[in-house]
Formats: C-alpha cells, sequence, structure tokens
C-alpha cells in the first residue's frame, strides 16, 4: 500500500515539472503541455485522497476535470491556429499586443 | 515492498522523468512523444491506486484525443526551433519560482504526520467494480455536473471551430 503522502509529493513533482515548463519555454505549444501535466497532477491528488477517504466524490471530480482539460485543448490549440495566421509565429515573447 | 508498491514508485519515475523530458525537449514533435508516455504512466499510476474507469478515460481522453490535437497542429504550424530558446535570465528567475514553491510545499508534507486510512478501498469497487461503483454515483448524485459538462464540452466544441476559422 502505497501512503497518501508519496502520492501527494509525486503530484506536487509533476507540478513543479509543468510550472517549470509554463515559465520557461516560449513555443505556445509546449506551454500547453505544461498545463496539461499540472492538471493531471491535481487529478492525482483528487484520486490519492478518494483512496485515502474511501470516497468515489474524488474520481467523480476527476471525471470532471478531464472533460474540463479536453474542452481547454481544443479551445487553446484552435486559438494557437487562429495567433499563426494573424502574426505568423507561436513564440509568445512576439505575441504581445495587449501589452497596453 | 509489495508489488504495488514497486509498480507505483517504477511508474512515478517513469512519469517524472518523462514529463521532465516534456519541458526540455526543443523538438515539439519530441515533446508530444514523452508527453504521451507520461500520460500512459499516469494511467497505470490509477491502476495500482483502484481507479481503473479513470485509467481507460485516460488512455481514452488523454493519450487518444489530446494528443491527436497536439500532434495535428504541430503538423499545421511550421517547426520554429528558435522559439526554444529563452534568455537566461528568464529561466533562471522561472527555475526559482518552482523551487521555492517546492520547497514550501515538501516542508509541509514532511512534518505532516501521515493521516490513517478512515475508508477502505472496497468502498471504491463495491458491488461489481469501480466501473459499476463510479457510474452509479455519476448518474445519481452527480447527474446535473454530468449534464452541465456535456454542455461545456458542446461549447468548447463551438468555440474551437469558430476560433480556427480562416477570416478572425
Amino acid at each position: 500500500m502505497v501512503p497518501t503522502s508519496h502520492l501527494l509529493v509525486f503530484s506536487l513533482a509533476l507540478f513543479i515539472v509543468g510550472l517549470a515548463g509554463v515559465l520557461t519555454r516560449r513555443n505556445a505549444i509546449i506551454v500547453l503541455m505544461g498545463i496539461e501535466l499540472m492538471m493531471n497532477s491535481a487529478n492525482i491528488n483528487f484520486i490519492a485522497f478518494s483512496r485515502q477517504l474511501g470516497d468515489l466524490a474524488g474520481q467523480v471530480f476527476s471525471v470532471f476535470t478531464i472533460v474540463v482539460a479536453a474542452g481547454e485543448v481544443a479551445v487553446g490549440l484552435a486559438i494557437i491556429i487562429a495567433l499563426y495566421r494573424n502574426k505568423d509565429t507561436i513564440n509568445i515573447d512576439e505575441i504581445n499586443i495587449m501589452k497596453g | 515492498m509489495a508489488p504495488a508498491a514497486i509498480v507505483f514508485y517504477v511508474l512515478a519515475s517513469v512519469c517524472v522523468v518523462s514529463s521532465v523530458m516534456v519541458v526540455t525537449r526543443r523538438n515539439p514533435v519530441h515533446a508530444a512523444l514523452f508527453l504521451v508516455l507520461a500520460f500512459f504512466a499516469v494511467a497505470g499510476i490509477y491502476v495500482v491506486l483502484s481507479a481503473e474507469f479513470l485509467a481507460a478515460v485516460q488512455v481514452l481522453v488523454y493519450a487518444g484525443g489530446i494528443m491527436v490535437l497536439f500532434l495535428f497542429v504541430i503538423m499545421l504550424v511550421p517547426l520554429d526551433l528558435r522559439a526554444g530558446l529563452p534568455p537566461a535570465r528568464h529561466v533562471a528567475g522561472s527555475l526559482l519560482l518552482a523551487a521555492v514553491l517546492a520547497a514550501v510545499l515538501v516542508s509541509i508534507f514532511w512534518d505532516a504526520p501521515s493521516p490513517a486510512f478512515m475508508g477502505s478501498v472496497g468502498a471504491l469497487t463495491e458491488g461489481g467494480g469501480n466501473i459499476e461503483a463510479v457510474g452509479m454515483e455519476l448518474y445519481r448524485r452527480y447527474l446535473l455536473p454530468f449534464e452541465i459538462a456535456s454542455v461545456l464540452l458542446l461549447v468548447a466544441m463551438v468555440g474551437a471551430v469558430v476560433l480556427a476559422r480562416p477570416r478572425i
């Protein structure tokens, strides 16, 4: 039986890696991949506590998180395609039209 | 150590290593393939945690649907390998921020007393396995959120179609 604290440390590692990717990479597609990693770590937390408490609510909420992640990726990638059409780049350092 | 625990530690290391590869590879195609590996490892961890339904959903939605979307967009947008090189100052600041967050959270988890199991794993697989148990919960207690989630998916689909149109 894996202790819940080890699961939390594992999901923390996944979240930190995703966060570092979102903050450091300039390619918008890889930034979206980092967000996916962070969402996966949140799901692992849900399931770890679902097992800890013997309650299925955590697994049901994980299903909803996966639904939201699917919608987010579809819209995010459509935004990337629209950006590429209009600006000819997906480097997020060169996309600064909202810089005030 | 129990076999399930060994499987968990192996899958967790595979997952962390491949997610590090995702955020460090310069070629987005390599990053996407390592992301598939990370998603499969997470699905295996769900099986270890007796969440079989979610393992199946993880493989179908993440490793199937989302990865195909990613690869299609990588195919449509020309590869710009220079986009992978951020300024060094920026990288140092971001890694420092991530390390501070990791240190704070690890210090919290480290001192926390390991809580006792309040429930039993049997409650997760009551009456005919995990899939039936999750289905019962999803269609009885969480029926309204389930329907709202389907509306959310419809809205996301329409939004994606509108955003990706030629003239916007």
